[in-house]
């Protein structure tokens, strides 16, 4: 913030906000870290630290959501500041939810791990998560910095997110029909690919809260969509 | 609270210039305020906002060695022209103060004042039929009338500033000039006025000046803002508090030093 209020108590409480954010963030994206080595280290051990820990996103969130309330109801705030607060409420719900997605994922990956199922496919697995980490660091640092310019350039790389996970959707697709023995475990990779293409659009949500509050305005144009998985079926996949 | 496109331009001042003595306090402001909206004046203290809000009736005319230049018309007549009779104009143009400033008369007289000294009434009854009109659509009949007769001095705060505006509203105007007309008053009282103000720009093109945002905000269609004799930024009301696009603008209505 370049502009000091006059009020010093409303800078104090607007950066406290932004810490939160950061806390909040580093958070999500610590269990999401966690949740995604899961399966290559094959390690159910950090599974229930992983989600003890989501109860503390979510009382972090609800405190979040307290201050803006209080800072709304006491400084009547204007313009950037107005938009700062709301844009902090809508950023820290995605995070909270994107700390649930990483829970999930962990309840899953123990099932995988427990049936000893050796897996080919965690290869475009870790690609699809390894690349939502980086989206999400880079949104978190675009709102840290303000940078609308950044948080657009993360809204664009949910594109490559979107084919991963339709490409997978479709190998698992076809291998379930040819082996039905391995259909549980692999719905739950199905599912594991879906929470981090969810992570990937919840982090783009971000990136038009940071353009929000630095323009005033969502970004014009719609998203790029790749992501063609909920038009497949069986029968499509046979054909071709 | 959406300002509607189709309303006309009622006033529109271009080149306004004000100088009290050597010192300029406006410098050539251009602006075009809308028939049936509310348009709030916002700035520091000594931006011109209020000098600029008594420019519309003339109401500088009586301060000594302050001169104005450019011109001021309302639906297309100069206000400044000569052939414009002042007493006149400010009948057109109503004025609300900061303080509430009844006369030392009876609420009925102080309604009845303005009527009468402009003969808008023909008879006793019409004259009542004014009075109690007025006062209906200041939101104060149902207060007073059972003691019409009693001192406007005797008055409550709020009330004492609605029949103000009951008094500048009985001589029919087409336009209300309100200097601050909730700062000396308590939320209830403030809450009443300005729901008035809703209620009466369905007639009348009001022009507020406010040192409350929140007030600007809540009860403007548009909002100028002045800074140091010059209208910095002027746009929906909407726009101007959510995203305005001057920074001076947004340093001010955030409360920040600018």
């Amino acid at each position: 913030m370049e502009d000091q209020h006059i009020v010093t108590a409303f800078d104090r409480d607007l950066a406290e906000l932004n810490r939160m954010i950061a806390q909040l963030g580093g958070m999500a994206e610590q269990q999401l870290a966690t949740a995604t080595r899961l399966l290559d280290a094959r390690d159910p051990a950090p599974i229930d630290a992983l989600i003890a820990k989501d109860k503390e996103l979510d009382a972090l969130e609800f405190l979040l959501n307290e201050r803006a309330i209080e800072m709304i109801a006491i400084r009547s705030p204007m313009a950037t500041d107005l938009r700062r607060i709301i844009a902090a409420v809508k950023i820290a719900s995605v995070l909270e939810r994107i700390g649930d997605y990483a829970k999930n994922i962990a309840k899953r990956s123990r099932v995988i791990i427990a049936s000893e199922t050796n897996r080919s496919d965690s290869i475009s697995l870790t690609r699809m998560a390894s690349l939502v980490q980086q989206m999400l660091n880079q949104v978190l640092d675009a709102y840290a910095t303000s940078d609308a310019e950044s948080a657009i350039d993360v809204w664009d790389r949910d594109q490559e997110v979107d084919q991963l996970h339709t490409s997978m959707y479709r190998d698992l697709l076809q291998m379930i029909s040819a082996q039905s023995e391995v259909a549980e475990v692999s719905s739950h990779l199905l599912f594991i690919a879906k929470n981090i293409e969810r992570i990937g659009d919840h982090t783009t949500s971000i990136a038009e809260q940071v353009y929000f509050l630095v323009h005033g305005s969502l970004p014009s144009d719609d998203r790029p969509k790749a992501d063609d998985s909920s038009g497949t079926n069986l029968g499509s996949q046979k054909k071709r | 609270m959406s300002d509607n496109p189709q309303n006309k331009v009622k006033i529109e001042a271009r080149d306004v210039q004000v100088f009290y003595g050597e010192a300029q306090a406006l410098h050539g402001i251009d602006l075009d305020l809308n028939a049936n909206e509310v348009t709030a004046l916002i700035g520091p203290s000594g931006c011109g906002k209020s000098t600029f809000l008594r420019c519309i009736n003339r109401m500088n005319d009586v301060i000594d060695g302050c001169r104005v230049a450019g011109t001021i018309t309302i639906d297309g007549q100069d206000v400044y022209s000569p052939e414009i009779d002042v007493v006149e104009l400010r009948a057109r143009v109503g004025m609300v103060f900061q303080k509430p400033n009844p006369f030392p008369k009876s609420i009925y007289d102080n309604v009845a004042y303005g009527p009468r000294i402009h003969g808008l009434a023909q008879s006793r009854e019409q004259l009542d039929h004014i009075v109690e009109s007025s006062l209906k659509r200041a939101g104060l009949w149902a207060e007073v009338r059972d003691r019409l007769s009693a001192s406007g001095t005797s008055l409550s705060g709020g009330q004492q500033q609605r029949l103000c505006i009951a008094r500048a509203i009985a001589v029919s105007p087409d336009v209300v000039l309100m200097d601050e007309p909730c700062s000396a008053l308590d939320p209830i009282a403030t809450a009443v006025i300005e729901e008035l103000m809703e209620e009466l720009r369905k007639d009348y093109t009001i022009v507020i000046v406010t040192h409350s945002m929140q007030q600007a905000a809540r009860i403007s269609q548009r909002t100028a803002y002045f800074h140091l004799g010059n209208v910095v930024e002027h746009g929906a009301t909407q726009q101007i508090f959510t995203n305005p696009k001057n920074q001076q603008t947004e340093a001010y209505i955030s409360g920040k030093i600018g």
